[in-house]
C-alpha cells in the first residue's frame, strides 16, 4: 500500500526526522490561509497523487505570495497528472500540500528497502540526490553507498555514522544526519514498511537536515495489525477495477490489451498472459481468482473483466486441484446466467474431473469456444480476437 | 525424496481443528500420508478426525513422534506456530498460509540461526503448495492423483503452475520424485537453492524441473549454484514475460523492482548458467523430455 508524501512525511517526523513546516489544503481560500499561517517569504505547492516524478509533470509550483499559492492550488486541484510512472491515465489531485521553501545548499538521496537476498533491510544512500534511484545507478553508481542491517538489533549508531560521513556531511551536522537515518530505519521496522525512499534529503543553507520529498510502501499483508497505516489509504489513487477485485479477494492487475483473462493462481496467470502474448495478442488484465476457484469468485471476476470496455475476447484458464472441474463448470454454467458476455469466450480446463466438466459446459448450451492445453487456448482466443 | 518426506514422516496438522486444516488433513490421510495428529492450543486431549489433539507442538512431538507439521493457522500467528515447530524439533514444516508480514518471515528465519545445520528445521512456504513424493507422502494441498511416480523433481514457486507441469509430464509418461512448492513470498523459508541442491544428492531424481517467475534474486542465485556445483540437468520456465515492471502479480514477491528480476533477464542468466529453457509454460513436459532423451 502506497501513501502520500504529507503522510510520509507526518510519519517520519514522528521519528524524529525533520521536515519543512507544511500543511494539507482542499481549496484556493483555504491554501491562501495556510501559506499565511506557515509564514515567510516562499512557498511550494505540491500536488499530492500517488506518483513520484510529479515537477516534470507540473506538480510542484513555488510561489511567492499567498495568491499565488491560491491561484496554483486552483490550477491543480481535481487536475488529471500524468507522470512517467501513472500511465497514460494518470491520477486525480484532490488534496495539496503547501509548504515554506527550503535553502537547499545540498541535496542527497536516502532509501530503505527489503533486500531479498540477505534477507535484511538495505540503507541505500548517495550524494546525488533529486535524481530517481534508477537513473543514480546508472549515471553516478559510484556515489551509491549502502548499508546492510541485521534486523535482529536494528541499526546501529555507528552504521548511521559511517553513512553519513560516507556522504559527505561535515562532522558538526554529522549527529543530526545519523538520527534522520535511524529515524527512518525505525518508522520502516516498526510499521511493516516495505519501503522508505526520502528524495531529496536536503542540507538547507541554515545547516539544516531535511525531507524535502519522501514515499513509502507498506506491506498489505501487515495492515491488520497498522490500523493508524491502513486508514492513511487514498482509493481516489487506485484503479476503480483493481479496487473492485481487491474488495473481493481478486488479485487483479489492469493491463493494456484486449484479452481479459480469468485464471486460477497467480504463476498459472503469468503464464497464460506470455502464452497469449506469444500467440500474438495481447492481455488485457491479469486475474488470479485463487487457487480454489469457487464458484462465487468465478461470478465475481467475469463481472470484473465485462467491466473493461477495452475485452474483445475472455480467455477462462481454470486447473481444478482440489476442487473440481464440474464443480468449476457448473460456476461458470450459473454466471453467465447472471451476466451477458458479448464478446467471443475460450475455456480451458484441466487437471481433477475434466472431462466431466467440458460435458456440462457442452450441455449448457453456453456460447464458448473448448480448448484443450495452454497454448490451444491462446491460439484460439487471438484467432477469435481476429475474427471479431 | 527422503530427505524431506516419505511414507515414514509422521505429520502434525497445526491449526488442525479450524475448516481449512480439516479439509487437508483429511485430504492427506487419504492419499496415504501418515497424519500421526494435530494441535490446536486449548484443544488438548480432544480428538478430531480420529487423531489426537494436542496444545501444544512440543505435547505433539513427545507423545507421537512427529517430525513433519504443515501449518493451517491465520497469517497474523503464522510465525509464532513456525517458531514452535522449530523449537519442538519438527524436521520439516510447510507454510500453506497466504499473507504472512514479510517482517515476521525475516523474525522466523533470524529466530532458527539459534539451530546448529543437522538440528535446524526446514522450512517450506509460506503461501504454497507444499510437497509431494508420489506415493509416499503428500504434505501439502496438491491434487495428488495429478502426479505419477517418477524421477523428476519440480520446484515451483507458483502452485497451479506446479500442477500444470506434473499434468504435463503425466501426459509424456513421465513421473516426478518429489515436487515441492516454495510459495510466492518476496522471503521463502527454502529457496530454490536450497531445494535444487537438496535433489542433486537424491538418488530417486534424475532431472529438476525449476518453475520461477518475476521478481526477487531466487532464481538467478539457484543457476549460479547449479553451475558450479550440479551434475544433474535442471530445466527451467521463468512466468511473467507480459508482466509490467513496479507491479505486483498476485503473488506477493511477484514484482519486478531491480535489474536481473525480469523474466527475460532471468532466462538470460540461466542460459548462461547452462540451465535449458522451457520457452513458454505449454512445452514444459516437452523440455523436460528432450532433455531426459539426451542423458
Amino acid at each position: 500500500m502506497d501513501i502520500h508524501e504529507y503522510q510520509a512525511k507526518k510519519i517520519l517526523s514522528n521519528f524524529g526526522v525533520t521536515i519543512p513546516r507544511g500543511g494539507i489544503v482542499y481549496s484556493p481560500e483555504n491554501a491562501e490561509n495556510k501559506a499565511r499561517e506557515i509564514g515567510g517569504s516562499r512557498w511550494v505547492v505540491k500536488a499530492q497523487i500517488h506518483s513520484g516524478a510529479r515537477g516534470k509533470a507540473g506538480g510542484i509550483i513555488v510561489c511567492n505570495t499567498p495568491l499565488e499559492v491560491a491561484q496554483a492550488t486552483d490550477k491543480l486541484l481535481g487536475k488529471k497528472l500524468v507522470t512517467n510512472q501513472t500511465g497514460p491515465e494518470g491520477k486525480i489531485v484532490n488534496r495539496i500540500y503547501i509548504e515554506e521553501a527550503t535553502d537547499i545548499e545540498k541535496e542527497l538521496y536516502l532509501g530503505l528497502v527489503f533486500d531479498r537476498s540477505s534477507e535484511s533491510i538495505m540503507v541505500v544512500a548517495s550524494t546525488e540526490g533529486g535524481m530517481s534511484v534508477e537513473e543514480i545507478s546508472k549515471e553516478k553508481p559510484e556515489t551509491i553507498i549502502r548499508s546492510k542491517i541485521e534486523v535482529a538489533v536494528g541499526m546501529q549508531n555507528f552504521q548511521a555514522r559511517e553513512l553519513a560521513f560516507g556522504l559527505g556531511i561535515e562532522p558538526d551536522l554529522i549527529r543530526r544526519a545519523s538520527d534522520t537515518i535511524i529515524g527512518c530505519y525505525k518508522a520502516f521496522s516498526e510499521l511493516d514498511a516495505t519501503m522508505v525512499e526520502v528524495n531529496p534529503l536536503v542540507i538547507s543553507k541554515q545547516k539544516q537536515i531535511l525531507a524535502l520529498d519522501c514515499k513509502m510502501s507498506f506491506d498489505n499483508n501487515a495492515m491488520f495489525r497498522r490500523s493508524q497505516v491502513s486508514e492513511l489509504r487514498d482509493k481516489t489513487q487506485e484503479d476503480s477495477k483493481e479496487i473492485f477485485a481487491s474488495d473481493r479477494g481478486l488479485n487483479y492487475v489492469s493491463l493494456d490489451g484486449n484479452i481479459g483473462n480469468i485464471i486460477n493462481g497467480a504463476g498459472l496467470a503469468m503464464a497464460s498472459m506470455d502464452m497469449i502474448k506469444l500467440a500474438g495478442g495481447a492481455p488485457a488484465n491479469f486475474l488470479d481468482v485463487g487457487g480454489g476457484a469457487t464458484p462465487e469468485k468465478i461470478v465475481k471476476a467475469f463481472k470484473l473483466v465485462t467491466m473493461d470496455e477495452k475485452v474483445k475476447v475472455i480467455l477462462v484458464n481454470i486447473f481444478a486441484g482440489i476442487n473440481r472441474c464440474d464443480w468449476v463448470a457448473e460456476g461458470i454454467v450459473d454466471a453467465l446466467k447472471k451476466i451477458e458476455i458479448k464478446v467471443p469466450l475460450v475455456i480451458r480446463l484441466a487437471g481433477t474431473n475434466v472431462e466431466k466438466g467440458n460435458i456440462i459446459l457442452k450441455e449448457s448450451k453456453i456460447n464458448y469456444i473448448e480448448a484443450n492445453t495452454l497454448e490451444d487456448a491462446a491460439n484460439k482466443a487471438v484467432a477469435a480476437l481476429n475474427k471479431s | 525424496m527422503t530427505v524431506l518426506v516419505d511414507k515414514n514422516s509422521k505429520i502434525i496438522i497445526q491449526g488442525f481443528t479450524g475448516k481449512m486444516g480439516s479439509f487437508h488433513a483429511d485430504e492427506m490421510i487419504k492419499y496415504g500420508s501418515n497424519v500421526v495428529g494435530g494441535v490446536t492450543p486449548g484443544k488438548g486431549g480432544s480428538k478430531h478426525l480420529d487423531l489426537p489433539v494436542f496444545n501444544t507442538v512440543k505435547d505433539a512431538v513427545n507423545e507421537t513422534g512427529a517430525d513433519a507439521s504443515i501449518l493451517f493457522v491465520p497469517p497474523a500467528f503464522a510465525a509464532d506456530s513456525a517458531m514452535e515447530a522449530a523449537d519442538a524439533g519438527i524436521k520439516i514444516c510447510v507454510a500453506i498460509v497466504d499473507g504472512i508480514p514479510s517482517h515476521d518471515m525475516i523474525r522466523i528465519k533470524r529466530y532458527m540461526r539459534r539451530y546448529t545445520k543437522s538440528s535446524k528445521m526446514t522450512l517450506v512456504g509460506p503461501n504454497c503448495a507444499g510437497i509431494i513424493s508420489p506415493g509416499k507422502s503428500m504434505l501439502g494441498i496438491m491434487p495428488g492423483h495429478i502426479y505419477k511416480e517418477g524421477r523428476i523433481g519440480i520446484i515451483s514457486r507458483s502452485g497451479t503452475l506446479g500442477y500444470e507441469a506434473a499434468q504435463q509430464l503425466k501426459n509424456l509418461n513421465i513421473g516426478v520424485s518429489t515436487s515441492v512448492g516454495i510459495g510466492g513470498d518476496p522471503i521463502n523459508g527454502s529457496s530454490f537453492r536450497d531445494i535444487i541442491e537438496k535433489f542433486e544428492t537424491d538418488d530417486e531424481t534424475d532431472a529438476i524441473l525449476m518453475i520461477g517467475e518475476i521478481g526477487g534474486p531466487q532464481e538467478v542465485a539457484a543457476g549460479e549454484f547449479a553451475k558450479e556445483n550440479m551434475k544433474k540437468p535442471v530445466i527451467a520456465y521463468i512466468a511473467g514475460l507480459t508482466a509490467p515492471k513496479g507491479r505486483v502479480m498476485g503473488h506477493a514477491g511477484a514484482i519486478v523492482s531491480a535489474y536481473g528480476e525480469s523474466a527475460i533477464e532471468k532466462v538470460e542468466i540461466l542460459k548462461e548458467c547452462g540451465i535449458t529453457i522451457s520457452k513458454n509454460p505449454s512445452v514444459m513436459g516437452d523440455t523436460v523430455k528432450s532433455v531426459l532423451e539426451k542423458i
